[in-house]
C-alpha cells in the first residue's frame, strides 16, 4: 500500500513537471504572476479604480459641477453604523448645521445630532448620461432631502468625494494615453537605435544620456508654463501628456535597445536568419515576443510617474486648468498653509494619487518577478 | 585616470551646450517675444513707454538680429558677463534673483544626498545580513511607501500633521531671519529649520537606495571569497565590513547621478509647498507669469549644476574603482 503511494506520488509529480514543460511563456508568467500576492492585489484594486473612473456618474453621488452654496468649505461627514438612541442601525450620517464663529467670524458646520439621514441606494438624483450616451438619474448611493459629503466640499460648495470621482478619469487616464505616447516613441528609436547600431546607436544614446540626467520638473513646469491659457480642456490634455511623454520614453527605449541587442545574437534569430526569414518577420515573430513581457513590465512601472508628473503639474497650476477637473487640479486649493490648517480634508484628494500609484508600483513589481519565468 | 577625466570632460561640454539651447527655445517659446509682455507689464502698472525706449530696447536685447545671433549673444553674455537677461517681473537682472536661491538649493540638495546615505546605508546592510527577518520586511515595506508617495504630497501632509500640532514647518528661516544678511545665527536658525524638507525630499531615494545597497550586498555575501574567508575562521564583523560592504557601496556613488535629477525636481516641488526660500517659489512664478528669461535660466543653470554633478559622481567611481576607468564594467 506505502509503495503504492509512493509510486502515485512520484507520477503526480512527473504530471506536474510535464505541465511546467509544455507550457507556454505566458502560461508560466501568469503561474507565477499569481504567486505575488501584492501584485494581485494590486491589480484588484487598479482594476476598482479604473471602474470607478469610467462611472464615475453613477458612482458619485452628485456632478462635478454641482454647487451647494450653502455650504462653502463643509468638513467630510462620517458614515455611521451606531448611534447613542437607536444602537446599531443602516448606515447613516447625522446633518450638519451652519453657523458664525461668534470671535473669528467664520463659517462652523457643527453636526446636528437631531437629524439622521440614512444612506439609500440607487436612489434618483441629478440627470446625467451614463457613459455619456444614455440619460439616466440613479447614483449608486446618495440620501433623500439632505447631502452627503463623504470629503466634504470645497470653497465653492462642490462635493469633493464625486469631483475625485469625475478627477480620476482624467488622472488615470492620463498615464496610459502618455505611456502609449512614449510607448510608440520608445520602440520606435530604441528598436533603430539597437538596429541600426553604429553612429546612429551612439547619437541616440547620448541624447538618452541627456534627457534622464536633467531635472525634469523645471523643464516641464518651463515647457506648461508656454502653453497658452486659453486652449480647450482636450487640447491642453494632449499637450500636458506630451510634455510628460517627452522625457518617458528614455526608459523604454533602454529597454527595447538592450533586449534587441542581445537577442539578435541568440541561436534562434541566427537560425531563422539562415533559414531565410526576412528581417520583418525576424523582428515582428521572433524578436518582439521575446522583451514584450519585459516592454509590458517597464510599461506598468512608468504609469506612476505620468500619474504624479500630472498631479504635480495641476497642482502647481500649469497643468489641467478649471474647469476640468483632476486629482492634481483637486489638490490645486490645498496650495497653501491656510488652507490646509483650517481645511484639511481638501488633501484627502492625494489619498486616491497614493493608492493608485502603490497599486501599479506592486503591480509591476509583480509583473518583473513574473516577467522572466524560466529564473526559477 | 587622466585620460579617463578629459574624456569625461570632452564629453560634459557638448551637453552643456545641448542644455543651453533647449533652455534658449523655452525662451521663445511664449508666443510673443519677452519685450511685448515686458511692454505690456509697464504699461498695465501705469508706466508711459515711448516709441524711442521701445526702440532701444529691441537693439539692447537684438530683438532685430536673426535667431542664431540672438542666441549667440546670449550665450556670450552669460559666459562672459554672467548676464542671464532681465526678469520683467522682478524688474531686476535675473543674476540677482536667483543667486542665493540657487545657492541654497545646492545646499539642501547636496544634504539631502548626505541623509540618504547616511540613513540607507546602515539599513542596507542591515537588511541584507539579516534576509526575510522581521525588519528586513518592515523595511521593504516601507521601502515601497517612500518610493509611491511623493515628496510634495507627503510635505503636504506633514504641513497638516505639524500645524495641527501647533508647529509651523514652513520657511527656511525665522521670520527674524529671513532679510538679515548672512552670520552664524542666521546658518544656526537655517540648520534647525533645513532638517523638515530634506527628510521629505530624501524619502524617495533613500528607499531606492536601500534596495540598491540590499541587493548589491547580497551578491557579494554570498562569493567565494566570503565562504573562503568564513571557513578560515574570520571573524564575522571583520569578514562582512573588510570587503563585501566596501564592493556594496562603491556602486552605491555612481547612484548619485541618476538621484541628483529627482533630487533637485523633488526640491522644486517640496519648496513650492512648504514655501522655502529656494528656487521652487521663484520657478514657479515665473512660470505662471512666463518671465521667460528666468525661467529658462533656472532650467538652464538647474540642468547644468545637475550634469555637473553626474560628471563628478563618474569621475569619483572611476577613482574608486579601477575597472570603470578601463571601461571594462557598465558597458
Amino acid at each position: 500500500m506505502k509503495s503504492f503511494d509512493k509510486k502515485f506520488e512520484k507520477i503526480r509529480r512527473y504530471e506536474e513537471e510535464e505541465k511546467f514543460y509544455l507550457a507556454s511563456q505566458w502560461q508560466l508568467i501568469w503561474w507565477k504572476f499569481k504567486k505575488h500576492r501584492p501584485a494581485v492585489t494590486g491589480a484588484i484594486v487598479l482594476g476598482i479604480l479604473y471602474i470607478l473612473a469610467i462611472f464615475c456618474s453613477f458612482f458619485s453621488p452628485y456632478l462635478a459641477t454641482d454647487i451647494f452654496d450653502e455650504y462653502l468649505s463643509a468638513p467630510p461627514q462620517i458614515i455611521r453604523i451606531y448611534s447613542r438612541d437607536n444602537g446599531f442601525q443602516r448606515p447613516f450620517v447625522y446633518g450638519i448645521k451652519k453657523e458664525r464663529d461668534p470671535i473669528t467670524l467664520r463659517l462652523r458646520y457643527p453636526l446636528d445630532f437631531t437629524k439622521k439621514y440614512t444612506i439609500k441606494f440607487f436612489v434618483k438624483g441629478k440627470p446625467y448620461k451614463f457613459l455619456g450616451l444614455f440619460p439616466t438619474d440613479i447614483h449608486l448611493f446618495g440620501i433623500n432631502d439632505g447631502n452627503v459629503f463623504l470629503f466634504g466640499t470645497d470653497d465653492m460648495g462642490r462635493d469633493i468625494f464625486s469631483r475625485v470621482l469625475y478627477g480620476s478619469r482624467i488622472s488615470l487616464s492620463i498615464g496610459l494615453v502618455g505611456v502609449f505616447i512614449s510607448f510608440l516613441l520608445g520602440l520606435i528609436i530604441g528598436g533603430v537605435s539597437g538596429y541600426l547600431g553604429g553612429a546612429v546607436d551612439n547619437f541616440i544614446q547620448r541624447t538618452i544620456d541627456f534627457l534622464i540626467s536633467i531635472p525634469t520638473l523645471p523643464l516641464w513646469m518651463a515647457l506648461a508654463a508656454a502653453l497658452p491659457r486659453d486652449w480647450t480642456i482636450i487640447k491642453t490634455y494632449f499637450a500636458i501628456t506630451i510634455i510628460l511623454s517627452l522625457v518617458g520614453w528614455c526608459g523604454l527605449a533602454r529597454v527595447v535597445r538592450g533586449k534587441l541587442l542581445s537577442l539578435r545574437e541568440e541561436d534562434f534569430t541566427i537560425a531563422a536568419r539562415l533559414a531565410g526569414a526576412s528581417e520583418w518577420r525576424i523582428i515582428t515573430r521572433h524578436l518582439l515576443p521575446s522583451f514584450a513581457s519585459y516592454l509590458i513590465v517597464s510599461i506598468t512601472l512608468s504609469v506612476p510617474n505620468m500619474i504624479l508628473g500630472e498631479t504635480a503639474l495641476s497642482f502647481l497650476g500649469l497643468g489641467m486648468q478649471e474647469p476640468a477637473v483632476s486629482w492634481g487640479v483637486l489638490l490645486q486649493g490645498a496650495q497653501n498653509l491656510t488652507v490646509v490648517a483650517q481645511q484639511p480634508w481638501r488633501i484627502l484628494p492625494c489619498t486616491f494619487v497614493i493608492i493608485a500609484v502603490l497599486a501599479f508600483n506592486f503591480l509591476g513589481d509583480g509583473l518583473r518577478d513574473a516577467a522572466d519565468p524560466y529564473a526559477r | 585616470m587622466l585620460g579617463f577625466i578629459i574624456r569625461r570632460l570632452l564629453l560634459f561640454i557638448p551637453l552643456l551646450f545641448v542644455v543651453s539651447i533647449v533652455s534658449f527655445v523655452i525662451i521663445q517659446l511664449p508666443p510673443g517675444d519677452f519685450l511685448t509682455s515686458y511692454i505690456m507689464q509697464l504699461k498695465a502698472t501705469g508706466t508711459d513707454v515711448s516709441q524711442e525706449t521701445i526702440q532701444s530696447l529691441v537693439k539692447v536685447y537684438g530683438l532685430d538680429q536673426p535667431m542664431y545671433i540672438q542666441y549667440i549673444s546670449w550665450i556670450k553674455n552669460i559666459i562672459l558677463r554672467g548676464d542671464f537677461g532681465r526678469s520683467f517681473q522682478w524688474n531686476k537682472p535675473v543674476k540677482e534673483v536667483i543667486g542665493e536661491r540657487i545657492a541654497l538649493t545646492v545646499v539642501i540638495s547636496l544634504l539631502t544626498i548626505c541623509f540618504t546615505w547616511i540613513i540607507a546605508v546602515p539599513i542596507g546592510i542591515y537588511s541584507a545580513t539579516h534576509q526575510y527577518t522581521l525588519f528586513d520586511y518592515f523595511f521593504t515595506f516601507l521601502g515601497f511607501i517612500g518610493i509611491s508617495i511623493p515628496g510634495f504630497l507627503l510635505a503636504l501632509i506633514i504641513l497638516w500633521i505639524a500645524h495641527t500640532h501647533g508647529y509651523n514647518v514652513t520657511g527656511l528661516f525665522s521670520q527674524e531671519f529671513i532679510e538679515s544678511p548672512w552670520s552664524i545665527a542666521k546658518i544656526i536658525d537655517m540648520l534647525k529649520h533645513i532638517w523638515v524638507p530634506i527628510i521629505i525630499i530624501g524619502l524617495s531615494g533613500t528607499a531606492g537606495l536601500i534596495r540598491v545597497m540590499r541587493a548589491t550586498l547580497l551578491d557579494e555575501l554570498r562569493k567565494q571569497y566570503v565562504i573562503t574567508a568564513r571557513a578560515k575562521g574570520v571573524p564575522e564583523r571583520k569578514l562582512l565590513f573588510k570587503y563585501p560592504v566596501r564592493l556594496a557601496i562603491s556602486p552605491l556613488i555612481s547612484t548619485i547621478g541618476w538621484m541628483l535629477p529627482g533630487i533637485i525636481s523633488g526640491e522644486t516641488l517640496v519648496s513650492i509647498v512648504l514655501s522655502l526660500q529656494t528656487t521652487g517659489p521663484v520657478l514657479l512664478r515665473a512660470t505662471m507669469l512666463q518671465d521667460m528669461y528666468l525661467a529658462g535660466s533656472f532650467v538652464l543653470i538647474l540642468s547644468a549644476l545637475t550634469l555637473t554633478g553626474t560628471l563628478i559622481s563618474d569621475i569619483l567611481l572611476a577613482w574608486v574603482d579601477p575597472r570603470i576607468r578601463y571601461g571594462g564594467l557598465g558597458e
